[in-house]
């Protein structure tokens, strides 16, 4: 038993638990709750750890493994800790012929991130490249945690760091 | 309205009338503006009047494939022996389109309105809508809908005291654009790895959890809300071109136009009015170079062949490419095409599920072939190996996302041909240089 | 019920096949072998490799001859212009990442992506910048190593775990190019039936701990044979290399085992090598054994048997049919008690996903053959009547000491026996004889299936097979062949009387009549 598994505190207890069974009578089977159910360890803990994949298992009976397949096949679960503000900047071709590459830039040189994927020595601010955010009409979408903000110019990106802390 | 502007003259507003409207997104807004009729309507008809309807309306699915959504319905079997699901697509991801999400921004209830008629007619009682992951403010606003919809009586164990059960699950998605694939989206919804999975079984015979499962896009289900308010005739009648293309279609232009939105046309509206009407044309000093018509996965479009198109299933078909999503993303003359190329074989290489090899693979070749030329270290035979390497990747896997990588390249390479050898003839200089 | 037939042409070939067919099960009654890896006929399809990519006339595009089935009339061309590109377009692509480290590789010379590039022509790809690399071998269990680098992921191994063995321990982890297949880090791939994930996958990907390095492969020599670990009789094959057995592989049976054996079974042929055996017949000569030509201990065994009245049998329930058989005409006229011991385990482990497939609580492969001869499972009872017997005869036994006491004290003991232990001090004579991979024979399981087994070794030393031995001593019919012992074996069986070699085929057959027939249905 590693470390991370002697600190690891349960999601499913409590408020949480109460949360994972309101989910077992919308779907006609527990492995359908898997991907709400990872939604709500992301928003306990900021990641899915491996003891987290561990534990979603046993509350819908299915394998680890099972689990961890499922988890890195969608992009937006962490498998790793990531910062406070988590910040996907979209850069596929409807935005970037509008500029998203310099709106990249302009966050990796106000938050110090330095490189993509990266957390800042701070641990306040992560950033992604992320694919289409479906907000083409208003290039550059950027989304930072659940804030999603259109319009974002090289020139806006210091205002907008402001108001995450 | 031609969302976020002021409605152009050319436009026909019938979805998109509210948008903008932040008072027609409550159950009471929507009702004021005459919404739940449709449903109401459709809940005082069988089962097959409201499929039959729809089939005389002439809508096609909105969402890229454009089959007649009442014939969809109508392949749901006439006896419920197994449940039967419905499911809305509102993964809304194809680069280039972004309509779906200003339906559920801004009119929560058309949709679910709609998805309750799509229910009543397949003889559904359970509809899950499946939110793409990233529309964290649109999953916020169609879940408190839900709610509302519920206290009044739109959903529940018996909707507007017909005797219907319609029941409604908003699930959200976790990043993964594959999961706008209808098979993919079951899978997803099960609780499984967004993996495409082989037809047949067809979702009407056999789809979420092996029960009888039709899916429709967003904009679809909203469509059916005005058909069965105002009727078939009507919205067969909004048609400028082809029969075969009625009704009218929500239109995301974006790049480099001077108002960017979503645009509802008729169908057949000429490109042109869309582009430099409606959508203001390109910025000053520009001129437009190329055109993606449906959204990423279809051929480049070259402004001559704009010229004369009309916007609808057929008339894009007839000029090379597919209106698909509605998607239009729009390029002028500052675009280096093969960098947009490679960016959009990126995104379908970072997005392929990686069952089968070709796309698996592919994708990824595709990808690090255009970044060798872009680097400049391009070889003479690679735009041969590119178009043999897609000819590899079009039609021999379960689901078309291989397809669509390989569409843009092919065409960008018949059509813009010239400027992916002024990147080889650079490399190649250099090479000389170097030797 | 017999399945309605459709008619289809497969490369200019017509034949009939039953409705709901695989085009590419089809083909394989055709002659024709559509090149495929993700397909496997005890899996689910799931049609990912996109390798056995056919033409089928009318329709649109090629289909995958996994799962598309049969219709009337159809044609099909699986070696067409189109279908001929789209594989050497596959086999491009999955060159980009393979590593040709075939010298290497114990894969190598069985492998399928060798095999198919090789009959394809197409052995590399035109893009060699880039190759996605992972750490050389991952461990994933007792028996098994993962070379992800190898990986075509055509996930036979993941759809093994899920669907068959219902433990879903391996994952394909992330997507695009970046997948790889994937185990919980806290669990191991232990499962009971886990090796097979080494014979499913088409790649040196996953490789056996067991065999690895030992032998090409293709200096094997490979013999049918039926497993020895337990009652269920599945197929096997024994490989062996230079006279040795390196490794057992399941042998495909439908009604049995299908594709799989478990990794008790797979593991259990270490001591078919062993060198510490009873080379030469041992005659008893006061107080010691003197080891002789066979004719003097023939003769010495010849007159014990005919001077008892009473005898007792002690044999393994791992003797084959043909010995059992033999072994009772030993008695003669004599009074015959005549028991095996079967070896129980405490549980069985089935594999969930075949029905009617476990590895048994009886870990030996004839104790029901030997039931159908007349031979008890009461060990322990024919060991106390071997107290006052005129003759013992033990058979590949090794006896506890105090059942060796209590034999002890018969008239006379002989011993037929493969390993040096079970000669015993008391014994007159000591035969050398042969194990299951030195003979021929056959097993009943316990479904009643016959089965035959081939020779796959030469037994060291003098050793011969029980059943040759008894037919040289014993009165009446003295069989020359194993086959003839078999149908002396199967005359004494009410059920199995006719039966030959020729009626078992390569998948054995089940006794007529019989109430316990296979329940797996092929």
């Amino acid at each position: 038993m590693s470390a991370t598994d002697i600190a690891y505190r349960p999601v499913f207890v409590g408020d949480g638990k109460a949360k994972l069974e309101a989910l077992f009578p919308k779907y006609p089977t527990r492995m359908s709750c898997l991907l709400p159910a990872l939604w709500l360890v992301q928003e306990a803990r900021g990641w899915i750890s491996e003891p987290a994949i561990a534990e979603v298992a046993g509350v819908l009976e299915l394998t680890p493994a099972y689990v961890k397949g499922v988890v890195t096949f969608y992009t937006m679960y962490h498998t790793h800790p990531v910062g406070r503000h988590f910040i996907q900047v979209c850069t596929t071709s409807p935005c970037n012929i509008c500029g998203a590459e310099d709106v990249v830039k302009a966050f990796l040189q106000h938050t110090g991130c330095g490189e993509l994927g990266n957390t800042s020595p701070d641990g306040r601010f992560t950033i992604i490249e992320v694919e289409c955010l479906g907000a083409c009409g208003f290039a550059t979408p950027v989304l930072i945690n659940d804030d999603f903000i259109e319009g974002v110019t090289p020139e806006r990106v210091a205002g907008i760091l402001q108001g995450y802390k | 309205m031609g969302f976020p502007h002021p409605s152009h003259a050319k436009e026909t507003p019938v979805i998109s009338r509210y948008f903008g409207d932040a008072s027609a997104r409550t159950f009471d807004g929507w009702t004021k503006r005459g919404g739940y009729e449709g449903l109401r309507k459709a809940l005082g008809m069988t089962r097959e009047q409201v499929v039959e309807e729809v089939k005389a309306s002439g809508l096609r699915g909105r969402g890229g494939a454009g089959f007649p959504t009442g014939l969809k319905w109508s392949f749901m079997p006439k006896d419920v022996t197994k449940p039967h699901y419905l499911v809305c697509n509102a993964d809304e991801s194809e680069p280039g389109t972004f309509k779906d999400r200003e339906i559920l921004r801004w009119t929560p209830h058309q949709l679910l309105e709609g998805c309750a008629i799509g229910a009543h007619a397949i003889g559904a009682e359970r509809i899950y809508i499946y939110v793409r992951g990233e529309f964290t403010v649109e999953h916020k606003i169609l879940t408190a809908a839900v709610e509302e919809a519920y206290k009044n009586g739109a959903l529940g164990e018996d909707v507007f005291g017909s005797g219907r059960r319609i029941d409604v699950v908003v699930h959200r998605g976790a990043g993964a654009y594959i999961c706008g694939e209808e098979t993919a989206m079951m899978n997803s919804i099960e609780g499984k790895r967004g993996n495409p999975r082989i037809k047949p079984p067809f979702p009407a015979v056999a789809g979420l959890w092996a029960s009888p499962t039709t899916i429709n896009n967003v904009e679809t289900l909203a469509a059916a809300v005005h058909i069965l308010q105002r009727g078939a005739t009507w919205y067969k009648g909004l048609c400028l071109g082809n029969p075969k293309s009625t009704g009218t279609k929500l239109i995301s232009v974006c790049g480099h136009v001077q108002r960017p939105g979503n645009y509802e046309i008729t169908m057949g509206t000429p490109m042109t009015d869309l582009i430099f009407e409606m959508a203001g044309g390109m910025r000053p000093g520009r001129t437009l170079k190329a055109v993606i018509p449906g959204g990423s996965s279809v051929p480049i479009m070259t402004a001559e062949e704009i010229q004369g198109c009309q916007m609808d299933y057929e008339g894009i078909v007839a000029k090379g490419s597919m209106l698909g999503s509605g998607g239009m993303i729009v390029m002028d003359d500052s675009t280096d095409i093969v960098y947009q190329v490679m960016r959009l074989a990126k995104f379908y290489a970072h997005e392929s599920c990686a069952q089968c090899t070709q796309c698996r693979e592919g994708t990824a070749w595709t990808t690090r072939i255009l970044e060798r030329i872009l680097a400049g270290h391009g070889k003479p035979e690679d735009l041969e190996l590119l178009l043999d390497l897609a000819d590899n990747m079009t039609g021999k896997t379960i689901c078309v996302l291989s397809d669509s990588c390989a569409a843009p390249v092919v065409s960008a390479i018949k059509k813009f041909r010239g400027e992916f050898e002024a990147y080889l003839s650079r490399s190649r200089q250099r090479s000389m240089v170097t030797a | 019920m017999t399945p309605e037939l459709v008619t289809v042409t497969i490369d200019g070939t017509q034949l009939q096949v039953p409705k709901g067919t695989s085009i590419i099960e089809a083909a394989k009654q055709a002659g024709v072998l559509v090149p495929h890896y993700c397909y496997h006929p005890s899996l689910p399809s799931p049609a990912v490799c996109r390798m056995c990519l056919v033409e089928v006339e009318k329709a649109p595009k090629l289909m995958p001859a996994c799962v598309t089935t049969v219709t009337e009339g159809q044609v099909v061309h699986t070696d067409s212009e189109q279908a001929r590109k789209a594989r050497t377009g596959v086999l491009e692509l999955l060159l980009i990442n393979h590593p040709l480290d075939c010298p290497i590789c114990d894969q190598s010379g069985e492998c399928e992506l060798q095999d198919y590039v090789f009959q394809e022509g197409q052995s590399a790809t035109r893009y060699s910048d880039y190759a996605k690399r992972y750490n050389p071998v991952e461990d994933f269990g007792p028996d098994v190593l993962y070379v992800a680098n190898r990986c075509i992921l055509c996930t036979r191994c993941v759809r093994f775990m899920d669907d068959v063995a219902g433990s879903p321990v391996l994952n394909v982890s992330e997507r695009g190019d970046r997948a790889f297949i994937g185990i919980d880090q806290h669990q191991l791939l232990d499962h009971a039936w886990a090796g097979n994930v080494v014979d499913l996958c088409p790649v040196g990907s996953l490789i056996s701990k067991d065999f690895l390095h030992k032998a090409r492969a293709w200096d094997l020599d490979k013999t049918g044979s039926v497993c020895t670990g337990c009652s269920q009789g599945c197929n096997v094959t024994i490989d062996t290399r230079d006279n040795t057995v390196v490794r057992l592989r399941p042998r495909a049976n439908l009604d049995v085992n299908r594709h799989f054996i478990c990794d008790t079974g797979r593991m259990n042929y270490r001591w078919m090598n062993r060198g510490d055996r009873i080379e030469a017949p041992l005659v008893r000569d006061g107080n010691r054994h003197l080891a002789t030509d066979w004719d003097p201990a023939l003769t010495r065994l010849r007159e014990l048997v005919q001077r008892s009245a009473t005898t007792v049998i002690l044999a393994s329930a791992g003797a084959s049919l043909e010995s059992l058989g033999m072994l009772r005409s030993l008695a003669g006229t004599a009074k015959l008690t005549a028991a095996v011991r079967v070896p129980l385990a405490d549980a069985e482990a089935p594999l969930v996903g075949v029905p009617n497939l476990a590895l048994r609580r009886e870990r030996a492969p004839n104790g029901d053959g030997a039931k159908l001869l007349g031979y008890s499972t009461d060990f322990a009872a024919a060991v106390k009547a071997a107290a006052t017997a005129d003759l013992v005869v033990i058979v590949d036994v090794e006896l506890t000491d105090a059942e060796a006491t209590v034999v002890g004290a018969a008239s006379a003991v002989v011993v037929l026996g493969t390993l040096q232990g079970m000669e015993l001090a008391a014994a007159q004579v000591i035969l050398p004889i042969t194990n299951v991979a030195e003979e021929n024979g056959s097993f009943v399981n316990r479904d009643l299936r016959v089965q035959r087994y081939q020779q796959a070794r030469t037994a060291p030393g003098m050793g011969r097979p029980t059943w040759w031995i008894c037919a040289e001593v014993a009165p009446g019919a003295a069989p020359a062949t194993a086959a003839e012992a078999f149908a002396l074996a199967c005359g004494q069986i009410p059920g199995l009387a006719g039966m030959t070699y020729t009626d078992l085929g390569l998948n054995g057959m089940v006794m007529p009549g019989s109430t316990m027939a296979s329940v797996g249905g092929g």
